[in-house]
């Protein structure tokens, strides 16, 4: 019920700052961040107005900043990837359709080779149409291997045999590309499980790092995507797309808490080279200033 | 009927049961509720606030006469309002008195725009009207080698020309094709861009008047949250679209972009997308959007079982 009190914003804070609050709130929900943390969010600012160390709206706004970043760098925050220190590094790359899984890869292997780290794509979206193809235009831009088997076949036994051929061939980084897939359809997921246990087969404790990708345009049902993804394999981090467009992909901080995974990397367009770490404070501040 | 939001409004309305009658204070409560559930669906921030004005001024009314069940009551008004404000149902696509008639796809990166297209040829083709697909996306890597695979698995001819970048030769090229081989329909499939960017949208406006499409289908991802509106009308300005196309309806995602679409540009939603294959296009049922936006099953279904 108090939940349901504080959705209104005016009726809790009339005579206060009213007017800055309730600007803040539609900033956020407007910014796809969800009425809970945009509420959590809201409620903090207005604890430190009472304080008295929010007065101004420029204060308002960057008390509402340091409220995201903060939120942000709580627990397992860490952007910098995961390697392994005994052999090849493997990256599972996991998302819905079309939320940018394949073109993130080719970014992180072109970034790989420019610190002079060698990669090998493996392609286990045997099932739409032109994946394939597309993951060898970029491991071709990247400079990187590819290992790919027929459309169709068994993704599971293309990650396998990526891996097995990262591991022969001596690389140091194996990215293995999957099929989009909505996390309510059970045979994919269980798909999923499968090539995340065929890899960890092959090479024990791999994968290193388990990627979900989100697009930075969707709304509140990344929420949903990120549990179901997560139950199904150990997801160790979020790469959020398309933050070149106008959206803000703000629901990234509720997923944030929700894992307890760091947002690793953040896509700014389609070129090989719009790839960021992702930055919390830059973050932040980008959001307040528009 | 045992949904979510039926479930919350109970519980407002619950504690004045043995008063009887209903405060606005009460109704205020109520739609803060629905507020809460319609932005969890996504629904545009600014036409929820307008929704629920609308809705407030007709729930006082109706409430007002001690209700039995206020909960269910104002359920019913905001499914009803909801269905009103996504429009009649849709028909198809609209075709030329001149054959063939151009499709022309458009949206945002990813949205689903060439599954799409291979959806619509299927569809056309079953209803035996030749169709065509031409690939117009000379950018994203490996599009045209997607929409070969699609026509061949569909057994839909495709035009493609590796040689340029001009998407508007390409195009001409592609309809005049369909031309010679009297086909009934030509689908153009573009690349994704953003709708801020200028020369991407240049292009469109380029290829629309070069080929003048018969439809202009806005391609939006069924799981976009609060840019939904945005992003429409960016398209929207730069090509009068014809109709939006819901795509990824198969997952959980409550679509509240549907309204927010429809509630700004008044542009039917002409089909939603559910699932990869080729046959997973379908109708658009706007009570049926309505009551998954609130989270209420098939309310139809329920209703017609009453
Ligand atoms: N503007 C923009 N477009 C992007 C970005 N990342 C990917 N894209 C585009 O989004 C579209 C989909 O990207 P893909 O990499 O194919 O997405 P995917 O997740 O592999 O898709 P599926 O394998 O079909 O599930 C392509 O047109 C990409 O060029 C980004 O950061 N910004
Ligand atoms: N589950 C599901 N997936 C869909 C649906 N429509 C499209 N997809 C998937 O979404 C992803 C992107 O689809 P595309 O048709 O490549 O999207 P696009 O708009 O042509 O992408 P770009 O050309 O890169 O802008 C692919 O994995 C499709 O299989 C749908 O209705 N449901
Ligand atoms: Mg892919
Ligand atoms: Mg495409």
């Amino acid at each position: 019920i108090k939940d349901v009190v504080r959705t209104d914003v005016s009726v809790l804070f009339k005579g206060v700052d009213e007017g800055s609050l309730e600007a803040l709130e539609t900033l956020l929900i407007e910014s796809d961040f969800g009425v809970p943390t945009s509420l959590a969010l809201v409620a903090e600012v207005e604890r430190r107005h009472k304080r008295g160390d929010v007065k101004s709206e420029s204060e308002f706004r960057q008390a509402l900043a340091d409220g995201v970043e903060a939120a942000l760098r709580k627990g397992n925050s860490d952007p910098a990837l995961r390697t392994n220190p005994g052999g090849p590094t493997v990256v599972l790359v996991i998302g819905v359709n079309g939320a940018g899984k394949t073109t993130f890869i080719g970014k992180l292997s072109a970034a790989f080779r420019a610190e002079g780290k060698r990669v090998l794509l493996g392609a286990a979206d045997t099932f739409r149409a032109g994946a394939i193809d597309q993951l060898r235009v970029w491991s071709e831009r990247a400079g990187v291997d590819f290992v790919g088997g027929a459309p169709g076949s068994d993704p599971a036994s293309v990650a396998f045999d990526a891996v097995d051929a990262g591991v022969t061939r001596g690389v140091d980084v194996i990215i293995v590309d999957t099929a989009g897939r909505l996390h309510t359809s059970d045979d994919l997921m269980t798909e999923l499980r499968k090539i995340h246990r065929v890899i960890g087969k092959r090479l024990p404790d791999a994968p290193h790092e388990i990627l979900l990708v989100l697009d930075g345009t969707i709304g509140q049902n990344a929420l949903s995507q990120a549990r179901t993804f997560s139950a199904a394999v150990p997801v160790t981090g979020i790469v959020v797309t398309k933050l070149d467009g106008t959206a803000k992909g703000g629901i990234v901080v509720a997923v944030h808490e929700a894992l307890d995974v760091p947002i690793k990397f953040v896509g700014l367009g389609e070129q090989i080279g719009d790839l960021e770490p992702f930055d919390a404070g830059d973050y932040a501040r980008e959001l307040v200033e528009t | 009927m045992f949904d979510e939001l039926t479930d919350k409004l109970g519980n407002v309305f619950a504690k004045l049961r043995g008063r009887g009658v209903l405060t606005e204070n009460d109704i205020k409560e109520g739609m803060r509720e629905v507020r809460r559930v319609l932005l969890e669906a996504d629904v545009n921030f600014a036409l929820t606030r307008e929704f629920l004005e609308r809705v407030e001024k007709q729930a006082v009314g109706v409430l007002q006469l001690k209700s039995i069940q206020p909960a269910q009551q104002l359920v019913k008004i905001v499914h009803d309002e909801l269905t009103a404000m996504l429009g009649e149902r849709r028909e198809g696509l609209k075709m030329s008195s001149v054959p063939p008639t151009i499709i022309m796809m458009v949206g945002l990166q990813g949205s689903g725009k060439t599954t799409t297209a291979g959806k619509l040829a299927r569809r056309l083709k079953l209803e035996a009207k030749s169709t065509r697909l031409v690939a117009a996306d000379v950018y994203r890597p490996a599009a045209i080698d997607q929409l070969e695979t699609l026509g061949k698995a569909l057994d839909v001819p495709v035009y493609a020309d590796r040689t340029t970048q001009d998407v508007v030769k390409i195009a001409k090229a592609g309809i005049e094709q369909g031309v010679r081989n009297r086909d009934r329909v030509v689908i153009v499939d573009t690349a994704g861009r953003l709708q801020i960017d200028a020369d991407m949208m240049d292009e469109l406006t380029r290829l629309k008047a070069a080929i003048k499409p018969d439809e202009i289908l806005f391609v939006a991802d069924g799981m976009t949250g609060q840019e939904a509106v945005k992003i429409a009308q960016g398209f929207n300005e730069a090509l009068d679209i014809t109709g939006v196309i819901l795509t990824k309806l198969d997952g959980d995602a409550r679509g509240g972009a549907a309204l927010s679409i429809y509630g700004v540009l008044k542009k039917p939603i002409k089909y939603i997308g559910v699932g990869e294959k080729p046959d997973a296009l379908e109708e658009f049922h706007p009570e049926r959007m309505a009551g998954r936006i609130l989270q209420m099953g098939d309310i139809v279904s329920l209703v017609e079982k009453a």
